[in-house]
């Protein structure tokens, strides 16, 4: 058994917030591995350094060949990095980025994989959901090494560690990127947090009938300094774009408060949201199945319920916050 | 074009799972109705729209359908045949012996025989959910990869594709060589999110969502070829390596109340949840 790696996502500079569930899920591995926790950086900056202070060492690949974000590219200097730490387990978060490299970099490896694990049962044992959600399968990868992509939400951002590790860097050889070229990266451009990593998500369903609704809902949203999301249905129905999408087929969210308005709570849905603190059903159904996950459900229309309820919040924000 | 498109058939996702026997529990699907899985259907509806001139137009290429399953995959073969699809594949296979690995090997040999320009499949399962298959198969290929696509250009030289892909942070734009292996995502489906450069021009629009078997189509598919393989005939040796040691049903969330009112709503939420 050997060291466990992490990769190690990097923005601006410093390390993404959104590889930090993975650093943790990397150190109880590593308990079973017996190794050290080596991070993989690939871009240059800050970022090597800001990594090194999660994990005791940084494998850093800083090429201008390396600078876009191309599994064709990325994946092979994962693996290079897994052979070169000796390690036997490699994981990463499971964002864009993550399930587009790691399953390359594992074939690359010769290694099983585990794709979204909510949590590290044993060395090569985790436990995945399948099933939209629906069961809890506990996986064993029969391979020397393995790979694992981390859902974000059912693990702990990390702590920086007690001290901090060293940064190697690496030489990343001769590049290929077999054909592949990164064009543009056409950001969303919104002032508000992104969906997986907000507090409060406020979402509509097929409910809200038309995009203009959702307007209503974004003042909800903003009031509670939240993100807007919506289920399958309104965004297959062309109201809101799909990035928007919370469920199996789009983004897994666990916010502190989940407020779902006009959603009947297909299971898809519920595979998305059902891991939040707190969840409020709004819904003019008594019957729909979104009210059996809520934890507080109001039967109403949403064209009564959220002016009424985007009034009251705006007292409550008064009275805290007297201008 | 010549386009291979593996799909596979899952458990319908709307229905309930039946988990047996407790810890050690295993996945019941003996009651199952079975479908396509949906993402696979999208990348059906891609394959056809780069092989056709337009809505309705004339259709030049040709689009294989390659599952891996027992008999009873035909019937939805024949069902993606009706969608327009040329011909099928069936490699015999039980769903308990193949994990991402097997599938992956197994559409290596595939494509070694067939020699598409393109693999369009599906981003993910919605039963295994591994979303792993694409990568794989681009790796063993050799082949660059662009996944979760949201749309995709055939350039007029058949040599590359332009493609956006759906990311976290929005949208990325990505070109790649061809042959590569493609994975869709939801809004591949859109009016204008696919076209062939060669056959279709920019003003091209297709249907809001996937098409349906016409009658004709439906009559069609009964004469068309579904050919059967074996692993061994294909002369894949690859063997599971992701063992299934349990299942189980996620704990229930515990039953919440109803509220009278928005007023009783901003209360709880306020002293009780205190989550304002």
């Amino acid at each position: 058994m050997g060291a466990v790696a992490v990769f190690l996502e990097s923005a601006n500079g410093t390390v993404r917030s959104t590889s930090l569930p993975a650093v943790t899920a990397a150190r109880e591995l590593a308990k079973h591995h017996g190794g050290p926790v080596v991070g993989i950086v690939i871009g240059g900056g800050g970022a090597p350094g800001d990594a090194a202070r999660y994990v005791d060492k940084v494998m850093s690949y800083d090429s201008p060949a390396l600078a876009a974000p191309l599994a064709e590219t990325w994946a092979p200097a994962l693996a290079a990095a897994v052979k070169k730490a000796g390690a036997t387990a490699l994981v990463g978060s499971a964002t864009s980025t993550g399930k587009d490299v790691l399953p390359r970099a594992s074939a690359l490896l010769d290694a099983a994989m585990a794709s979204d694990i909510i949590a590290v049962v044993g060395a090569k044992n985790f436990r995945r959901p399948t099933y939209a959600g629906n069961a809890l399968s506990d996986v064993e990868l029969q391979t020397d090494v393995v790979v694992a992509t981390v859902r974000q939400t059912e693990f702990a951002a990390a702590a920086p560690a007690a001290q901090a590790g060293t940064v190697e860097a690496q030489d990343a050889g001769t590049v290929d990127a077999l054909g592949a070229e990164f064009v543009a990266l056409h950001a969303t451009r919104s002032a508000r947090p992104e969906l997986t990593e907000a507090k409060v998500v406020v979402s509509g369903g097929r409910g809200m009938k038309a995009g203009e609704n959702f307007k209503v809902l974004e003042e909800l949203t903003d009031l509670l300094g939240g993100a807007l999301g919506a289920s399958r249905a309104a965004c297959d129905a062309g109201m809101v774009p799909n990035d928007l999408q919370v469920g199996q087929t789009g983004k897994v969210v666990a916010p502190k408060l989940y407020i779902a308005v006009a959603i009947s709570g297909a299971i898809q849905h519920l595979a998305g949201m059902k891991g939040s603190k707190v969840i409020v059903a709004i819904n003019k159904d008594p019957e729909a199945p979104i009210f059996q996950v809520a934890d507080y459900g109001l039967v109403a229309t949403w064209e009564s319920a959220v002016p009424a309820l985007i009034a009251q919040l705006r007292e409550i924000k008064k009275l805290k916050n007297p201008a | 074009m010549k386009i291979l498109v593996p799909c596979k058939r899952v458990p319908n996702p709307e229905q309930k799972l039946k988990i047996a026997g407790g810890a050690g529990g295993t996945i019941d699907l003996s009651g199952a109705a079975w479908q396509v899985n949906p993402f696979d259907e999208y990348a059906v509806e891609t394959a056809l729209r780069l092989t056709e001139k337009g809505k309705g137009g004339e259709r030049s290429g040709e689009v294989v359908i390659v599952s891996i399953g027992p008999k009873e995959v035909t019937q939805p073969m024949r069902g993606l045949l009706a969608m327009g699809a040329d011909r099928g594949l069936l490699v015999a296979g039980e769903d308990s012996a193949l994990d991402a690995e097997v599938v992956a090997r197994t559409l290596e040999a595939v494509v070694n025989a067939e020699k598409p320009d393109l693999v369009v499949m599906g981003k993910q399962t919605v039963d295994g959910e591994s979303n792993q298959v694409g990568q794989l198969l681009a790796a063993y290929l050799g082949w660059p990869q662009a996944t979760f696509l949201a749309s995709i250009v055939v350039a007029a030289d058949g040599k590359s594709a332009t493609v956006t892909r759906e990311v976290d942070a929005g949208v990325e734009e990505k070109k790649v060589r061809l042959p590569a292996v493609v994975t869709v995502d939801l809004r591949i489906i859109g009016k204008k999110a696919v076209r062939n450069a060669g056959l279709a021009g920019a003003e091209t629009e297709w249907e809001d969502n996937q098409r349906y078997a016409s009658l004709k189509g439906i009559m069609a598919a009964k004469k068309k070829e579904i050919r059967e393989a074996t692993l061994e005939s294909l002369g894949v040796t690859a063997a599971p390596r992701v063992k299934h040691t349990k299942h189980e049903a996620p704990a229930g969330r515990k039953a919440g109340v109803k509220v009278a009112s928005v007023e009783e709503l901003v209360a709880k939420l306020r002293d009780e949840a205190k989550v304002l």
